[in-house]
């Protein structure tokens, strides 16, 4: 695509986000969910769409939908209805889907994005439904092999409006929603056990104008790199269709991510008349407002609201507040440690430098962290108050998170205390003075930078545990003389 | 309002039947003699009523999130028309590209 | 004389078994060689479609087991009960009178045979329907037409046509049946039976397989209104795998049936009678209305007061009820298309192919027509026009009702059937014919009303039913007129 074609067209991109909720059981019937397993073993009358089988809502199901569109900022409705959506496929048992349509369990939120701009994205509506059994397709030669283990597990269907105008701005918004759904726990949010799917529609227009050509619909989108790709890709095919003159036919496009590009699907046949309409076996779902508001009371704090906390309570600077609330549950252990230790920035250092790297080389997430914050504060303690040196703290670290120790019996057993008696320290100084006359010389002629090499020299005479402040007075003093 | 075959087909495929050739007219007469007496419900008075899609009126009661596995007391592989290593299997969609086409 | 133990009442059945006076597996084999003599005879009515006699034998010995140890919660001990071929049961199929279920055994059963059995019932066998209960004559069954026994040459009504019609062979003394437009009432009314549909959500539909959802009730044939009753008090109650089932108290129904009888010279003192105008129009065959004017003659003398009253939507139920019946029933059937269960055409190359092609073998030329009417109404462009409309109409028609039930009515009385049952073939190629006979029934399953059919008279040496139709909840007021009726006819 030619840099005027971007220039003269924009994309409007609406996303369509599919979230397992996190209950242990399926929406409708009491079989557990979980990932993997042999087929078709967690199946039941009901999700198998056995003839006289019905429909019985998970009542964590709806608390956890509740909870997704209060965190999105969305109008809980007090009634809320489930409807049929007709179609055909090896893996949907009923030849409907259970979903909500005419009146979702929500409508009307929003969700701010920080880059590349500051943006307010439209949520169009939530609403809940039950996922369909998975069809195999490689599994055996010749024909397609039907699971039905995941049928009829619960999932929220988050919508917006078409508010994104880039590539970019679609991936920054997985990025929040999906922080932000994990912030309210209600899913594992994993892309990769088909927890969270996303759909994109896409349309461009001539920048800033009104009128906008034909949608496509974008699927089998995997990742959130994905997404943006396949995004890109599909906004530079639109924009050289319009650019030789033509049209943008409405498709569905499936996105291949090994070939880094998008094939139309089988132009839709009849087959796309849903024919919706109420679920009789379900009646209206009903909320009363002391319910919504028990719940949205209980709603945990926001990642923008702890982002802007942190850096107010801890006077920590923004990048710092900014990476710690990426993650829930790594803000919350750095709390934990900064209220201890009383200095938001140490502790803030701490985490992200030593903690963060420890982790990171060994692929852990913050949940997986064999020590306490306790400990860590402790350890930072002792560096504040000079018990240790910064440097003997890096050591002390290690062996803490290896051994599962506590940082002050790690440094009484090595010893790393520093010492500040001056007796203990002019011997040193004495050994340095001595062995090195020739730097000592230079020093008392002037070279002013020699310091830092005895210095150097000495700490290293004491294994590190000479209290630095007092040990530099102490060789000054004696080089001075 | 009349019925066309183009209309019965059309259902007919939504429904996944399949129409005798010819068929479709003479389904076409028929529902068109049903519907007629269909259309007799535009006459009624509904201003303001709202659709009912239920004859109960109570709000749906919830279950606890509880397994609660219901035994079959008939193995799937004895109701199932085609099974192989614990799946049903079916041939292939016509559509069939390898991927799933899920609305 | 043992062979009559089976055609006493549900009490007297149900009292000596559990006493122990009588052995449930002599009531059982009573009733299983009625209808083994029958069903494999050349005079067969083709009511019973499957049965297990051993196995039905076995479960009558476990009964009385029950009863010698002691087990008191037994109100239909050694009971032989029938259930329509619609209603899932461990241990025999399930065909829904349909090819496309071929081989099929469900595996689990529906709540309301669980309640017959912990009751102490017995089945004895899955009696014949219309497929997938569409219909109202029980010709449209794969496994062919069942015959009225009151006169072979009549369809038994349906399409609970081999449940009303075992009751009424005398082989069972209740039967299961399903209700979704007059499912239960007509047949009852055309084989000289009690029919009982009661109020929508009293009894799970868990296990029924659907034609309609929220039509669909799970209804009680019996040879009285006791024996109705007593079975709908076991079956009765919320059931948490049924959304729609509804946690509503309900006095004993037995208890209202003696209150009535206790009662003084005038057990109806006190309940008023509607009448609406609109199920008396002069199409109503003269037998009809003359058997119904006598029931009325009896009510009044039995204390009640009869009142005329006007449900002026009358007209609009048939179509509100064909168009929402339909539509769900193309959903619902939606679900039988050759892929976990139920028979799989062979020869197909594709998915696509393989759905068509056994649907269309599986499922009977009434079924098909009905899913491409539904499908139709609810498409793309005729969905508002058909079906939203026929949602606001139903709703009208149900607030009529209640509003007239609300105005110091306590029953309505209706003819059940504009006429007595008719010959075979009669609807032959009448699209319209074929929802044409439950124009009276209709409105109390798009209300969700208990509704309640019962013999009333004859007309042309054919039974005749009455309806009664009673507020929400109120199968105590139904059953309490019903069996005073009843009483008063038989008087
Ligand atoms: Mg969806
Ligand atoms: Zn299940």
């Amino acid at each position: 695509m030619s840099d005027a074609a971007h220039a003269r067209h924009e994309a409007v991109i609406g996303l369509e986000i599919h979230v397992q909720l996190r209950t242990r059981t399926k929406l409708f019937c009491g079989d557990t969910v979980a990932f993997g397993g042999a087929p078709n073993t967690r199946v039941c009358p009901v999700c198998l769409g056995l003839p006289g089988a019905l429909p019985v809502v998970n009542a964590l199901a709806v608390e956890l939908a509740v909870r997704t569109a209060l965190g999105l900022g969305c109008t809980v409705h007090e009634t809320s209805r489930f409807a049929r959506k007709h179609y055909f496929y090896p893996d949907l048992p009923k030849g409907y889907q259970i979903t909500q349509h005419d009146e979702p369990i929500a409508t009307g939120g929003s969700l701010d994005i920080r880059r590349p701009g500051e943006r307010r994205i439209r949520i169009r509506r939530v609403h809940l439904e039950e996922d369909a059994g998975r069809s195999l397709h490689d599994r055996f030669d010749g024909c397609t092999a039907v699971d039905l283990n995941r049928a009829g597990v619960p999932l929220v269907e988050i919508v917006t409006e078409p508010d994104l105008r880039s590539p970019a701005e679609a991936r920054a918004f997985l990025d929040r929603l999906k922080q932000t759904l994990q912030y309210l726990d209600v899913s594992d949010c994993d892309m990769e056990k088909g927890s969270l799917r996303v759909d994109a529609n896409i349309s461009i227009r001539a920048s800033g104008g009104a009128s906008s050509g034909a949608r496509t619909e974008l699927k089998n989108l995997n990742s959130f790199s994905s997404v943006e790709r396949a995004l890109e890709w599909e906004t530079a095919r639109q924009a050289r269709a319009v650019g030789k003159g033509g049209v943008v036919e409405p498709e569905t496009l499936l996105w291949d991510a090994d070939r880094g590009e998008a094939r139309s699907m089988r132009s839709k046949e009849s087959g796309s008349d849903y024919r919706y309409f109420p679920e009789p076996d379900v009646p209206p779902v009903s909320l009363s407002a002391d319910l919504i508001a028990s719940i949205a009371a209980a709603l945990p704090e926001m990642p923008a609201a702890k982002e802007s906390r942190l850096r107010a309570s801890y006077g920590l600077p923004a990048g710092d507040a900014s990476v710690l609330s990426a993650d829930r549950h790594l803000a919350d252990w750095f709390e934990a440690v900064a209220q201890q230790t009383g200095d938001g920035k140490a502790s803030s250092n701490w985490v992200l430098t030593h903690v963060l790297g420890w982790l990171n080389q060994r692929g852990l997430s913050i949940n997986e962290i064999p020590f306490t914050p306790a400990r860590l504060a402790e350890l930072i303690g002792l560096v504040l108050d000079g018990t240790i040196s910064v440097t003997a703290g890096r050591s002390v670290f290690r062996e803490m998170a290896e051994s599962g120790k506590n940082a002050r019996d790690i440094v009484a057993a090595r010893g790393l205390a520093q010492v500040r008696d001056d007796e203990q320290i002019e011997v040193w100084v004495d050994t340095v003075v001595a062995r090195y006359p020739d730097e000592v010389m230079r020093y008392r002629a002037g070279a002013a930078q020699v310091f830092g090499f005895l210095m150097g020299r000495l700490m290293k005479e004491s294994a590190g545990t000479a209290d630095p402040r007092r040990a530099s007075e102490l060789l000054r003093r004696r080089l001075d003389e | 309002m009349p019925v066309s075959a183009a209309d019965v087909a059309a259902a007919a495929a939504l429904a996944r039947l399949q129409l005798e050739p010819g068929a479709a007219a003479g389904l076409a007469r028929e529902l068109e003699s049903i519907l007629a007496h269909v259309e007799t419900l535009a006459a009624a008075h509904v201003d303001g009523i709202p659709p009912t899609a239920s004859a109960a009126d109570v709000p749906a009661a919830l279950r606890a999130d509880v397994p609660a596995p219901e035994g079959l007391q008939v193995p799937l592989e004895a109701m199932a028309p085609a099974w192989r290593d614990g799946f049903f299997t079916v041939p292939r969609l016509a559509a069939h590209r390898g991927d799933r086409s899920h609305e | 004389m043992s062979d009559a133990l089976h055609r006493r009442s549900i009490a007297g059945i149900a009292g000596d078994v559990a006493s122990g006076v009588q052995q449930a597996t002599a009531v059982v084999r009573a009733a299983l060689s009625d209808i083994v003599r029958c069903e494999s005879g050349p005079d067969r009515l083709n009511a019973v479609i499957s049965y297990d006699h051993d196995a039905a034998v076995a479960d009558a010995a476990a009964m009385d087991r029950r009863a010698a140890a002691g087990d008191s919660a037994l109100p239909l001990a050694g009971v032989p009960v029938a259930i329509k071929d619609n209603i899932c049961t461990l241990g025999l199929p399930l065909t829904c009178g349909s090819r496309i279920l071929a081989g099929y055994e469900p595996p689990y059963e529906a709540t309301a045979v669980q309640r017959l059995r912990a009751a102490g019932a017995v089945v004895v066998g899955k009696t014949n329907l219309d497929e997938f209960a569409m219909g109202s004559s029980t010709e449209h069954s794969a496994f062919g037409p069942t015959l009225n026994p009151m006169d072979r040459g009549r369809v038994p009504g349906g399409s609970s046509g081999g449940s009303a019609a075992a009751v009424a062979a005398g082989w069972v003394p209740a039967a299961l049946g399903s209700d979704t437009g007059g499912s239960v009432r007509q047949p009852a009314a055309f084989c000289g039976v009690v029919g009982l549909k009661p109020t929508y959500g009293r009894v799970s539909r868990y296990g029924l397989v659907a034609y309609a959802s929220s039509l669909d009730h799970v209804g009680v044939f019996g040879r009285t209104v006791a024996d109705a009753a007593a079975v709908l008090d076991v079956i009765a109650g919320h059931d948490p795998l049924d959304a729609t089932s509804v946690r509503a108290e309900q006095p004993a129904l037995s208890g209202a049936i003696r209150h009535a009888a206790s009662r003084g010279q005038l057990p109806l003192q006190g309940i008023v009678a509607g009448v609406p105008d609109e199920y008396f129009p002069d199409w109503v065959e003269d037998g009809v209305r003359a058997a119904c004017s006598t029931a009325l003659d009896t009510l009044r003398e039995l204390g009640a007061t009869i009142r005329p009253v006007s449900l002026p939507s009358t007209r609009y139920a048939l179509p509100s009820y064909c168009v929402l019946a339909t539509a769900e029933a193309s959903s619902n059937l939606a679900r039988f298309d050759g892929v976990r269960y139920g028979v799989r055409t062979r020869d197909a190359a594709t998915v696509d192919v393989l759905w068509e092609l056994s649907r269309s073998a599986g499922l009977g030329a009434e079924v098909r027509r009905r899913i491409i009417l539904g499908t139709h109404v609810l498409s793309a462009g005729y969905h508002d026009r058909y079906y939203v409309q026929a949602q606001r109409v139903r709703a009208r028609i149900r607030h009529e009702l209640d509003d007239v039930l609300a105005s110091g009515i306590d029953v309505l009385f209706t003819p059940t059937t504009p006429a007595p049952a008719f010959a075979p073939g009669t609807h032959a190629g009448d699209a319209w014919g074929s929802f044409q006979s439950d124009v009276f029934t209709v409105a109390a399953n798009l209300a969700g009303l208990p509704a309640l059919s019962q013999p009333v008279g004859r007309s042309g040496g054919l039974p005749v039913g009455g309806q009664l139709i009673a507020s929400r909840w109120r199968e105590d007021v139904l059953v309490r007129v019903a069996a005073a009726l009843e009483t008063g006819l038989a008087a």
